[in-house]
């Protein structure tokens, strides 16, 4: 027979005191579960099937980036921040370039800005056609998946054309591009754009008026726009809650001032509306995308940036509107070849941290439908 | 608002800017009161970021950085405070509710304590860790061995 004084019993290390009241039930959720999109523990208070309140333990991916910033020069750092939001990983090197070019005072030309945006509006696509697929899975459509996943692929073809990576691409360098797009890259951009514009409707054939999704989603983990701001929240999930705010038109970086776009809104703040924002802003790009590729100058791609960086002493702040949300980068340098500091802003950790307040009171499956509806890249969250 | 803070705090807020970005240096006592002004009256209402420096040779050892935004003037505005080994910070939760996390982060990663904290633990290395990683005395293969060692079984700690 065991012996009951080994035996630590369920070793929940008794986080709250709260989880000892004798009506309430405490759930573990994670960090081994499908349908938290990675190693998220998720310690769920319920009463029945109520949510009473729920804390996140996250760090399970933790790989010390910032560390890592510190041993390495400015370029040696570039690949590593692919690496944190792994499915928007143009992003987050566009992100980290602007930030290194402010401190460095270059600016990239502009047929690389151009490519720059096309990039990364491709990249906005491929994740939130990867979150609309999980999503819809997690909630029981399984058809979604294939159709996103199906057209995904038609973007990972032209990033691996132009780059020869899939997923973590590093296709930026500081001060610009290393290669000039490859022959074709036009006619791949406009294909694609001509390709995935009906297939859009074709996803909203399938959900938007759909019963099941539309009952598992309309009211499901509202937050209202007075939290989102106090609790720091980006991204698609600010604007379904009718906070009109976009970095790419707040405060213009790359060259996002010339195109013509339109910030879709949401008015209640369920994850219906956050579903109806980011199908909105798939089109949003496909617009910027069509520009970017119709007004495609000529020129150079790389500006004169010295082969040893060594940033004036100073710190910077610069942030851009990832698919996920705000990501900031706020680098340090002390003048010699590698960074002082470099913390990076993750848009996931900040609205991971809404998740208690969009749950409380919902039922135990609306969890799963928030943590989809949220977006979250474990990756990112953890760095 | 700079020239206002000036004329109301004197030497204790000397305002910066570098590259085009606006930041200030507050003192430590002033922490509170400013993060609060600049919350209510310049309607600094999203607290985008908050992390901190480690800088060894320095008397005060840390800068703490918080990083603010206004969606009213679409302006962005950074709080810089030094303090010392082992000196405490006021929380700003109650101002922001964002910083629950971030403060949490700073704390795991630097050891800066942050007073009045509703729930001061690590956040993305385990409780029983031993050390901070990102202060500059901390290595980039240190770790945590006796951790390593009972928690994962790995007896060289590698």
């Amino acid at each position: 027979m065991t012996d009951p004084n080994t035996l630590s019993p369920l070793d929940l290390e008794t986080p709250d005191k709260t989880f000892l009241d004798a009506n309430e039930l405490v759930i573990n959720m994670g960090p081994q579960h499908p349908a938290t999109h990675g190693v998220l523990r998720v310690i769920l208070r319920l009463d029945g099937e109520k949510v009473m309140g729920l804390e996140c333990v996250i760090g399970y991916l933790h790989r010390g980036v910032e560390k890592i910033a510190e041993n390495r020069t400015y370029t040696m750092f570039n690949p590593y921040v692919d690496r944190m939001d792994y499915v928007a990983a143009i992003s987050n090197g566009l992100g980290y370039c602007e930030t290194v070019e402010k401190l460095l005072g270059v600016e990239a030309p502009p047929r690389a800005q151009y490519i720059r945006v096309i990039l990364t509006e491709l990249n906005r696509m491929a994740s939130h056609q990867l979150w609309l697929g999980t999503h819809a899975l997690d909630i029981g459509a399984i058809t979604p998946l294939f159709y996103t996943f199906r057209d995904r692929e038609e973007i990972l073809k032209i990033f691996e054309k132009y780059c020869g990576a899939r997923l973590t691409t590093h296709a930026f360098r500081i001060g610009g591009l290393q290669y000039e797009a490859y022959d074709g890259f036009e006619k791949d951009v406009k294909n694609f754009v001509s390709f995935v514009a009906p297939k859009i409707d074709e996803y909203e054939e399938l959900l938007t008026t759909n019963r099941i999704w539309v009952e598992r989603t309309k009211g499901v983990g509202i937050i209202s726009a007075k939290d989102a701001i106090a609790l720091g929240v980006t991204g698609p999930v600010l604007r379904a809650s009718g906070v009109k705010w976009d970095l790419r038109k707040a405060q213009p970086y790359a060259n996002y001032k010339n195109f013509d776009f339109e910030i879709p809104t949401g008015q209640n703040g369920d994850t219906y509306d956050r579903y109806l924002v980011r199908m909105a802003e798939f089109r949003q790009s496909l617009r910027i995308i069509q520009q970017a590729v119709d007004g495609l100058p000529e020129g150079p791609v790389m500006a004169k940036v010295p082969k040893v960086m060594k940033p004036p002493v100073g710190e910077v702040y610069h942030s851009i509107e990832a698919p996920k949300g705000e990501l900031g980068y706020f680098i340090v340098s002390d003048g010699s070849t590698q960074p002082y500091r470099v913390r990076v802003r993750p848009p996931s950790l900040v609205n991971l941290q809404a998740l208690d307040v969009m749950c409380r009171g919902a039922m135990v499956a609306d969890v799963i439908a928030v943590i989809g509806t949220l977006d979250i890249v474990l990756g990112e969250v953890d760095r | 608002m700079v020239t206002r803070f000036k004329q109301q705090y004197g030497s204790g807020v000397e305002p910066l800017t570098h590259l085009g970005q606006n930041y200030m240096v507050v003192d430590r006592s002033l922490i509170p009161e400013i993060l609060q002004v600049l919350r209510n009256q310049e309607q600094f209402d999203y607290c985008v970021d908050l992390t901190a420096v480690h800088y060894p040779q320095r008397e005060k050892q840390f800068d703490v950085v918080w990083v603010l935004y206004s969606f009213s003037h679409n302006e962005r505005i950074r709080v810089t405070t030094r303090i010392a080994d082992g000196e405490t910070v006021p929380s700003s939760v109650p101002i922001w509710a964002t910083t629950n996390w971030l403060e949490r982060e700073v704390f795991d990663m630097f050891g800066i304590k942050f007073d009045g904290h509703p729930d001061m633990k690590r956040i993305l290395l385990p409780d029983g860790w031993k050390g901070h990683p990102l202060r500059k005395d901390y290595g980039i293969l240190q770790q945590d061995n006796e951790w390593v060692q009972i928690n994962l079984g790995i007896e060289s700690g590698q």
